[in-house]
């Protein structure tokens, strides 16, 4: 048992806090009042970030390249692409986490179709900035009540339906769609489809004005007889009703241990801002028993120990999707865990610090906002709950609803 | 606020009561009564002298054991082959002795020497003493210790703490004692009849730090006299063998005291739980110890042997805290309520869920800390937050196994009262095991 992060990781590390120190924090502030403004400091940082991919894809900071275990062999336990892209993006969300989610080609759409496509695809798709549609004005947990449909017309498939929530939307090649080949079949008949921006029929609704993060856009998108070549069908076009929703769901075994990364770096950003705010009321020797130490330094500790866990069980669920053990659990434990803590914690940074967290001049008040969302996209706090307890307890969907 | 005058009255009229009742039931002498007022300082007898510890040859310098190498640089969660079947054997032997006697040793305030003995068939203690001194140890393994705790607790955490205490001792000589304080009390560790033992940090009062003692211990001539009061010490009663946290006019010490030394008493001070660990208070009124019983040479370093005994407590909450898991799932699929299992309501799912979760927790933040102190990397802030998160968690999850059974939870029909009971002590206890 050792639980360190190794070595190999350092310069992956290292790049990322350098673009999130030097790139992204300087910028925080000017995207978080040009909402919707589009952030073309990222298109060289992007090009940046596909050299260091290219360069060495296990150590990539990218969702892109999450779910495929590396293939060198070390012993039997891998340290690979999944604890990288997790460790790249906690430091990117340490400087903003709203870039990191606008970064062009490392969309979650991006992770889809790295964990689900064809090797045809894979090549088709290969350099292309993809979007995630999943969410519905009447659907959003209940992924499986999705009303857009998709039927089939020869060598296409025809898309009708609305999107909403669509993480970089707008900016990005192309859009991975949630649609039903038949609604009446429940889950297993939801599949996703590779839409390309251009294709008839798809057209931009709105983008919204939300709480935070909002460098990243956020699209609403309308599909009308929208025509879809079958080969953007990612998966098996099959309806297996034994299945059932699993093709679909494998995908959040890799993105929620990278959105509860999110979520530690983004509240590091808060942790570490307020030890130095307060460095005059701190011991901070690790010397006294909590119950011992003044109530601010004991608060200073609490947040720190439940940030730490979150950290180190956020680096298990990806430890485990790297050696290809079943982490369905695991990565909804490490999320529920992630989105608690850094929503309490960057909230309650905001509070400790006054009314200088309160205002515009810290980035406090900023974190404080965009951390809500961490908590809530890729599944809420209660769908991990959800989760969680049936596995723990044995129980189907229809059981415990 | 002070006792008023209604509050003096109400308390003679309680008195008046009670000897009251006592008359007409004609239950208790004189001689009860007494014992019964002065149960806290009456009641103390001297510690227990069984054995003669005697030091045939010392070598020239003490045994160090060197902890498994990581040889590869990776994060790794899995355990060794050696570890899965240590853990195996003590998992069963936790299911099927410790599980079955828990209710009984934490009615009788006592771990039974069958327990005890079936305890050491396993070989742990003979894993705690190197090769040289008759053990069968190489090296030591502070994740296998802490791996051994969790297990033992799933099964009772009075017992385990029973259990664990001489191990604490023999963990605490490899990895401190000279080479003189090895040969004449570890080597005992690996004989037919090992010693009782046990390790007291803690002592009564509020918000207690183990780095500043009241417990102190004044040099004269070749031997150190210490005086003061330690709390919550495992096997106190029966122990041959202690290890004593006192002021030194250096800084913290610790001292090897034999049981049956003058002026070294144990009284009797029942606690909410882990009461199958027999703890008790100790007295050391001007006891005397050889200068060469004290711990270690220079290399000794105090905080950590706290903070090694900190995450035994710990690994012993993890293990408690899997026991209420793996109980209230199957009880509140079973417990129908308006006409469905309770199970079905996410009100009580979500409670599970949130153990789950914190449970994980509590692990990820031990584990850690304890894997930097197996490779000799610093740990102590690593300890801190160890103990920060998990006494927290641990408490509410022995809090909410009670909750989700209700009122029957609240009986000794079922185990959840006494992990309700005995998780507390995570928050409060202070050496009695090192890891």
């Amino acid at each position: 048992m050792n639980i360190e992060i190794p070595k190999k990781f350092k310069p992956l590390i290292n790049n990322a806090y350098q673009v999130a120190q030097s790139t992204l924090r300087p910028l925080s502030r000017k995207y978080d009042r040009g909402e919707h403004d589009y952030p073309k400091e990222l298109d060289m940082l992007a090009a940046v970030l596909d050299g260091f991919n290219e360069g060495d894809p296990a150590n990539s900071a990218g969702a892109a390249t999450t779910g495929k275990g590396t293939r060198e062999d070390e012993g039997g336990v891998k340290n690979g692409s999944n604890m990288g892209v997790c460790l790249g993006a906690m430091e990117m969300c340490y400087g903003d986490t709203g870039f990191l989610l606008a970064m062009p080609r490392q969309g979650l759409g991006n992770a889809a179709i790295a964990a689900v496509a064809n090797e045809e695809q894979l090549e088709r798709f290969k350099g292309k900035w993809a979007a995630m549609a999943i969410t519905e004005p009447g659907c959003g947990s209940d992924s499986a009540a999705i009303r857009a449909t998709a039927k089939k017309d020869g060598d296409h498939y025809i898309l009708n339906g609305e999107k909403i929530f669509v993480t970089s939307g707008q900016r990005a090649d192309c859009v991975v769609v949630w649609a039903s080949l038949d609604p009446k079949l429940g889950r297993a008949a939801i599949k996703s489809f590779v839409v390309d921006w251009g294709t008839p029929g798809m057209e931009l609704a709105r983008l919204e004005k939300k709480l935070g993060i909002r460098a990243s856009d956020t699209a609403a998108i309308n599909f009308v007889d929208c025509r879809v070549p079958a080969e953007n069908l990612l998966g098996s076009p099959e309806i297996d009703t034994k299945k059932g929703f699993a093709g679909v769901m494998e995908t959040f075994d890799n993105t929620r241990p990278l959105v509860a990364a999110m979520a530690i770096g983004c509240a590091k950003a808060s942790l570490e801002r307020i030890k130095e705010l307060l460095k005059d009321h701190m011991q901070y020797d690790f010397s006294k028993p909590v119950d011992n130490c003044s109530a601010i330094e004991a608060e200073i500790y609490k947040m720190e120990a439940d940030w730490e866990a979150a950290y180190w069980l956020a680096v298990k669920a990806a430890w485990m999707a790297d050696n290809k053990k079943a982490n369905t659990l695991e990565a909804s434990i490490s999320k529920a865990k992630a989105g608690r803590v850094g929503n309490y914690i960057t909230l309650r940074c905001v509070e400790l610090a006054g009314s200088l967290g309160y205002t515009e001049d810290e980035l406090l008040e900023k974190w404080a906002r965009d951390s809500k969302i961490l908590d809530i996209f890729e599944g809420t706090q209660q769908i991990q709950q959800l989760v969680i307890a049936r596995r723990v307890l044995g129980l189907s969907s229809k059981e415990l609803k | 606020m002070a006792k008023d005058a209604v509050g003096y009255a109400l308390t003679a009229l309680n008195r008046l009561a009670s000897s009251d009742v006592l008359d007409k039931l004609g239950m208790r002498k004189s001689v009860e009564r007494l014992a019964y007022t002065l149960t806290k300082g009456g009641f103390q007898v001297i510690t227990t002298t069984a054995r003669t510890f005697k030091s045939s040859k010392p070598g020239s310098k003490p045994e160090r054991l060197n902890a498994p190498g990581h040889t590869k640089d990776l994060f790794d969660l899995g355990v060794t082959e050696e570890q899965q079947m240590i853990r195996d054997s003590v998992q069963s032997f936790a299911t099927e002795v410790l599980r079955e006697q828990a209710e009984h040793a934490d009615a009788a305030q006592k771990t039974s020497d069958e327990v005890l003995a079936q305890a050491q068939e396993l070989g742990l203690n003979f894993f705690a003493v190197p090769e040289s001194l008759g053990g069968a140890a190489t090296e030591r393994s502070t994740v296998t210790s802490m791996l051994v705790a969790e297990d033992l607790a799933r099964g009772d955490m009075g017992q385990a703490v029973a259990i664990l205490a001489p191990m604490g001792v023999a963990n605490a000589l490899t990895q401190w004692g000279t080479a003189l304080q090895q040969d004449k009390y570890l080597s005992t560790f690996a004989e037919e009849n090992p010693p009782k033992a046990t390790i007291a940090v803690c002592e009564p009062r509020p918000l207690f730090d183990p780095m500043a003692l009241q417990t102190t211990a004044r040099k004269d001539g070749d031997s150190y006299v210490i005086n003061g009061e330690k709390s919550l010490v495992p096997l106190a009663g029966d122990a041959e063998l202690f290890l004593v946290a006192a002021q030194a006019e250096d800084g913290p010490a610790v001292f090897i005291i034999e049981g049956g030394s003058e002026g070294f008493t144990v009284g009797e001070d029942p606690s909410m739980g882990i009461r199958a660990s027999a703890q008790r208070p100790l007295t050391l009124d001007n006891v005397r110890v050889p200068a060469e019983n004290r711990l270690g040479n220079g290399d000794f370093d105090y905080r950590a042997f706290v903070d090694l005994g900190t995450l035994g407590w710990c690994a012993l909450a993890i293990g408690a805290c899997q026991s209420v898991l793996d109980y209230v799932g199957p009880y509140c699929n079973e417990r129908i309520a308006f006409g469905e299992p309770i199970s079905h309501r996410q009100s009580v799912a979500f409670m599970i869920a949130d153990i789950a979760i914190e449970l994980d927790a509590m692990r990820m933040l031990t584990y850690r800390a304890v894997c930097r102190a197996e490779q000799g990397k610093s740990f102590q802030r690593e300890a801190h937050l160890a103990r920060t998160l998990v006494k927290d968690k641990a408490m509410k999850i022995g809090t909410d196994g009670v909750q989700l059974l209700g009122g029957h939870g609240f009986t000794k029909e079922y185990p959840v009262e006494r992990w309700y009971r005995d998780l507390r002590a995570v928050g409060v206890a202070f050496g009695g095991l090192h890891l």
